[in-house]
């Protein structure tokens, strides 16, 4: 059977404001803001980073290995997160998920902790130097910063697979859980600028399979960097994706992603659909029209629209469950969720988009923006239009549109707070989020696959951690119950 | 061909629906554009003041 598709979901927050405009400044303030209320200090480890390692076994002459930037605030919270300055934004990563809707629960902690520390910062701040922070992927003048999500893989999947069962469903998905785009801002090429787009990253993948991830992004992105033993296992690292606001969107973002990911591990390439002749511009073309009714050409002669290809892939994965269980996703029930909500949302976009307004993203933006621009006789690069796509993704509470929409939501207020607090039960964050919580002050650092403990005496110590199904509750718990100090825990550890 | 795209509007039935008679509900689609409609009497109180300058002040750095 496929191997757990353990996920992760990190997200690059826009930000603006802070002192003299500078947003590294202001994402640095804004992490150091949250540290400073002791809600984390431990540093991030970069041993074990590798992200200009590529899956293609071969360095692409054009490609740019990205820089590790160890100088820019790092740390790591106790519910196994990491909280950082990536270029010029606060960062989130989710800590690794056994399910989609545990990854939900997490992506939404981030959400309260950015909002958090914003406030934090704010409060020492001078007003006109306030920071606001925005869960979105683009400043609409040609900047973007990505929202990344990562699947486990088994290592014997080869990598020309996941490409061809991927690609279509990485051009298509954004019909789904696109975050929609007021206007575009790229080259467009052949296409008449759009009023509104799908998704607001569509625009800016230029190649089918790089390593790149800012400059030339690949729809397909071969960063070989597993976090793990790298025998067994990939990471397959997405960087063609919106930041959502909807929970819903998030689930099925996920949740269709890693029952694909186990149906090609199971049962190889059978039902995945022929790709597009010309993939990135048939991400554009898709992206750029909320009609949904444009097909493109592909490799089997036959043309499909976005929601062809969705239908294909959900019909395979509707499949794969009946025949396999999607026991590598997540219990049946939480299954079941994920390819009902899929084929509710890709039938809504099409038949009856204001049903499923209160999980759609785009269409929620896109109604608000519509009905905003009918009511005042607006033109569409009315700029009081692309302030209404801008605050959809505003995290100030009394700023937010998404929060105004009326979405519905898969976690609570109780639930995303002991996310907050509380690492993930089966996967190894368990490990790295206890630590952090219990022996804040002897660990002098920590990272994906390993905890670095400084007992004061003696050299550092690691405790290495490369299976990320290991270091669970399940099998850790009772050694944080049974030992109250980090040496004693060492010492059962058999360090 | 030209044009690789074309504008196609499908709407072809999955063959596992039974296609039932469905009477259209009036009333939730009132309900969605009462929503719609208060959610837009109440906005210009949550939009930024300046949405000119507060569009153009937006301006972030790529990431990733």
């Amino acid at each position: 059977m496929a191997i757990a598709k353990v996920i992760g979901i990190e997200t690059e927050f826009g930000i603006a404001g802070g002192p003299d405009q500078d947003p590294i400044i202001a994402s640095s303030v804004i992490v150091n803001a949250y540290a400073q209320r002791g809600l984390t200090h431990i540093n991030w480890d970069f041993e074990g980073e590798t992200p200009g390692v590529d899956a293609r076994g071969i360095a692409g002459l054009t490609a740019f290995a990205p820089i590790v930037e160890t100088q820019l605030a790092n740390t790591v919270l106790a519910n196994g997160a990491r909280l950082y300055v990536d270029h010029a934004h606060p960062e989130y990563s989710s800590p690794e998920c056994r399910t989609p809707l545990e990854a939900v629960r997490f992506d939404a902690a981030g959400e309260v902790v950015l909002r958090r520390a914003q406030d934090f910062a704010n409060d020492t701040l001078e007003p006109a130097q306030a920071i606001t922070i925005y869960k979105n992927n683009s400043d609409g003048k040609g900047n973007s910063y990505g929202c990344h999500e990562n699947y486990l893989v088994a290592r014997s999947v080869e990598f020309a697979d996941l490409v061809r069962a991927l690609v279509p469903h990485f051009v298509s998905r954004q019909i789904v859980v696109g975050a929609g785009k007021v206007g575009a801002e790229g080259e467009s090429g052949h296409l008449a600028r759009p009023a509104f787009q799908v998704s607001q990253r569509a625009e800016f993948f230029e190649e089918v399979v790089g390593l790149e991830t800012t400059l030339k992004r690949p729809i397909i992105n071969t960063r070989d960097e597993p976090h793990g033993d790298a025998e067994r296992f990939r990471r397959l690292h997405v960087i063609i994706g919106d930041a959502n606001l909807s929970q819903y969107a998030t689930a099925v973002k996920l949740g269709a992603t890693a029952l694909l990911l186990a149906a090609l591990e199971d049962q190889g390439l059978r039902g995945f659909p022929a790709a597009p002749r010309d993939p990135v511009r048939a991400v554009r073309i898709f992206a750029a029209d909320p009609t949904i009714a444009t097909a493109v050409d592909c490799v089997d002669g036959r043309t499909r629209t976005a929601w062809d290809f969705q239908d294909e892939l959900w019909t395979l994965a509707d499949r794969y469950v009946s025949e396999h269980g999607g026991g590598a996703v997540a219990e049946p029930d939480e299954v079941r969720f994920i390819l009902d909500q899929w084929r509710e949302m890709l039938d809504g976009v099409r038949d009856d988009p204001d049903a499923v307004a209160d999980r759609v993203d785009w269409v929620a933006k896109k109604r608000i923006v519509d009905g905003y621009r009918e009511r005042y006789g607006l033109g569409a690069d009315d700029a009081r239009l692309r302030a209404i796509d801008l605050q959809y993704h505003d995290l100030r509470p009394g700023r937010s549109l998404a929060a105004r929409v009326g979405l519905r939501r898969l976690a609570d207020d109780d639930a995303v707070e002991s996310a907050i607090l509380e690492p993930p039960a089966s996967t190894r964050a368990y490990f790295r989020g206890q630590c952090v919580k219990r022996f804040p002050g002897a660990i002098a650092a920590a990272n994906w696959d390993s905890v670095v403990f400084d007992l004061g005496d003696g050299p550092l110590q690691r405790v290495p951690m490369p299976d990320p199904l290991r270091g669970t509750a399940e099998l850790t718990a009772h050694l944080f119950e049974t030992n109250s100090t980090a040496i004693d825990l060492l010492s059962a550890l058999g360090g | 061909m030209v044009e690789q795209e074309r504008i196609q509007k499908q709407r072809v039935t999955r063959p596992t629906e039974s296609a039932p008679e469905v009477p259209v509900d009036t009333s939730k689609g009132e309900q969605l554009k009462a929503d719609l409609d208060d959610l837009l009497d109440e906005i210009d109180e949550v939009l930024e003041e300046n949405a000119e300058e507060f569009v153009r002040n937006y301006v972030q750095k790529g990431g990733e």
